[in-house]
C-alpha cells in the first residue's frame, strides 16, 4: 500500500511546481486560499458543538446501542459493520453531523477498526445529498424536483453496502 | 433539519431515563461542546493546507485545463447542451472543482450552471433532465482527495491516514454511476408513463 503514501505528496509538489511554472505568486496565493480554509472552519464550529452534543447525549443515554443492536441482524448478514449504521442514516441529511458521527466511531472501535475504516470510507465518498438538493433547486426557483431525490437516494442507499465489501477484500473485516 | 434538531435531544431524555444513565448523559453534555472544540482545530490544519493549494492551482489554470477534459463526458451525459456553450463549461468547472475539493467554488459554480440551464431549457417551476442530472452528479461526492476524512484519520493517529483512498474511489465511482444510470432510468420511465396517460 506504499502507493497511497505517495499520492497526497506528489499532488502537493505537483500542484506547487505547476504554479511556479505558471509564474503564480505561489506564497501568497496559498495564504489566501489557506484563509479561506479557516474560514470555512471556524464556520462548521458552532454546528458540531450543537450536534456533537446531541450525539453524545444520544450515545450515553443508550439509544445508539439499542439502534444498533436493533439493525445488527441486517448489518452482520451483509457483513456490514452495525456500528457505522448512524453514519449511513446521518450522512444525507447533515455534513457535520457526519465529521461528528465519525469522531464517535472511529474513537469507539478505533480509526484502523474495521468499523472505523468503513466510516471513513463512508465520509469520503459521500455528500450532504438533501442539503445539495435544496441549495441547487431552490437557487432556480423549482419546486417539482422529479427524480432527484430517489435518483440520489438510490446511490447513497446501496453505496454503505458496497463500501463494507470494499473495506473488507482491502484490509478484511476485524 | 429542524425538527430533528428538537426530536433528537428528546429521544436521548427518554432513553437516558429508561436505562438510567442519567449522570452519564449530563458528562456528555459537557464534555462534547469542548470535543467539538478540539476536533474543529485537528480539522483546521489540512483544511487550510488543501485550501491554499487548490487556490494555487485554480490561479494556475489548472482547473480550466481540467475542466477541458471533462467536456466529452458532459456532452455524453447532459442531453442538447452544446459544446462550448456557457452551461457545458459552468457544469465542467463545476465537477472540476468537486473533484479536487473545492466546496467553496464547486457551490456557486454549480448554481450557475444551474441558472444557465433554468433560461436556456426554459424549466420554469418543474426541474428538467439536465438539471436533474447536474444535482445528481453533486449529490454523489467525486473527490480524488477525501481530505476531510484523512485529516479525520490522522488526527485520531491512524497508522496510514491515505490507505482508504482506493476504497473511497471506488465507492464513489459505484455512487456516482447508479446515480447517473437511476437518473436516466427514472427520467425514462416518467417519460413513457406521461405519454401512456395522454393515449
Amino acid at each position: 500500500m506504499a502507493i497511497t503514501d505517495l499520492v497526497v505528496p506528489c499532488i502537493v509538489a505537483f500542484i506547487l511546481l505547476y504554479g511556479l511554472i505558471k509564474r503564480v505568486d505561489v506564497f501568497s496565493v496559498f495564504c489566501e486560499g489557506a484563509s479561506e480554509g479557516l474560514r470555512t472552519c471556524a464556520d462548521i464550529l458552532p454546528a458540531l458543538v450543537l450536534l456533537l452534543t446531541f450525539i453524545g447525549m444520544l450515545r450515553a443515554s443508550g439509544a445508539i446501542e439499542s439502534l444498533t443492536e436493533m439493525l445488527e441482524p441486517l448489518c452482520s448478514a451483509v457483513g456490514f459493520p452495525a456500528e457505522c449504521m448512524p453514519m449511513v442514516l446521518l450522512r444525507p441529511f447533515s455534513g457535520s453531523g457526519a465529521i461528528a458521527v465519525y469522531n464517535e466511531i472511529a474513537s469507539d472501535s478505533g480509526v484502523d477498526s474495521f468499523a472505523g475504516r468503513v466510516a471513513a470510507v463512508l465520509l469520503g465518498s459521500s455528500e450532504t445529498t438533501f442539503y445539495t438538493i435544496a441549495v441547487y433547486f431552490s437557487a432556480v426557483r423549482v419546486r417539482k424536483t422529479r427524480h432527484a431525490v430517489p435518483a440520489a437516494l438510490t446511490a447513497d442507499l446501496t453505496a454503505w453496502l458496497v463500501a463494507g465489501i470494499v473495506v473488507t477484500v482491502f484490509f478484511g473485516s476485524f | 433539519m429542524k425538527y430533528v434538531l428538537g426530536v433528537i435531544p428528546f429521544v436521548a431524555v427518554i432513553f437516558g431515563i429508561i436505562n438510567g444513565k442519567s449522570s452519564e448523559m449530563s458528562a456528555a453534555v459537557l464534555d462534547s461542546a469542548t470535543d467539538a472544540v478540539t476536533l474543529a482545530l485537528s480539522l483546521c490544519g489540512v483544511m487550510c493546507l488543501w485550501s491554499g493549494l487548490m487556490k494555487v492551482a485554480e490561479q494556475a489554470g489548472l482547473v480550466d485545463k481540467l475542466s477541458r477534459l471533462l467536456s466529452p463526458v458532459i456532452s455524453l451525459l447532459f442531453k442538447g447542451v452544446g459544446k462550448g456553450s456557457r452551461a457545458a463549461q459552468l457544469i465542467a468547472m463545476n465537477l472540476t472543482a468537486n473533484l479536487l475539493g473545492l466546496g467553496n467554488a464547486s457551490t456557486p459554480l454549480g448554481i450557475s450552471a444551474m441558472q444557465e440551464l433554468s433560461t436556456s431549457e426554459n424549466a420554469g417551476d418543474t426541474a428538467t433532465d439536465n438539471m436533474v442530472m447536474l444535482t445528481v452528479l453533486n449529490t454523489a461526492s467525486l473527490q480524488i482527495i477525501p481530505t476531510t476524512a484523512a485529516a479525520l484519520r490522522a488526527s485520531l493517529g491512524a497508522q496510514r491516514p491515505m490507505e482508504i483512498l482506493p476504497c473511497v474511489w471506488i465507492v464513489s465511482v459505484y455512487a456516482v454511476v447508479v446515480a447517473v444510470a437511476a437518473a436516466k432510468l427514472l427520467s425514462y420511465i416518467g417519460r413513457r408513463r406521461k405519454r401512456n396517460g395522454n393515449n
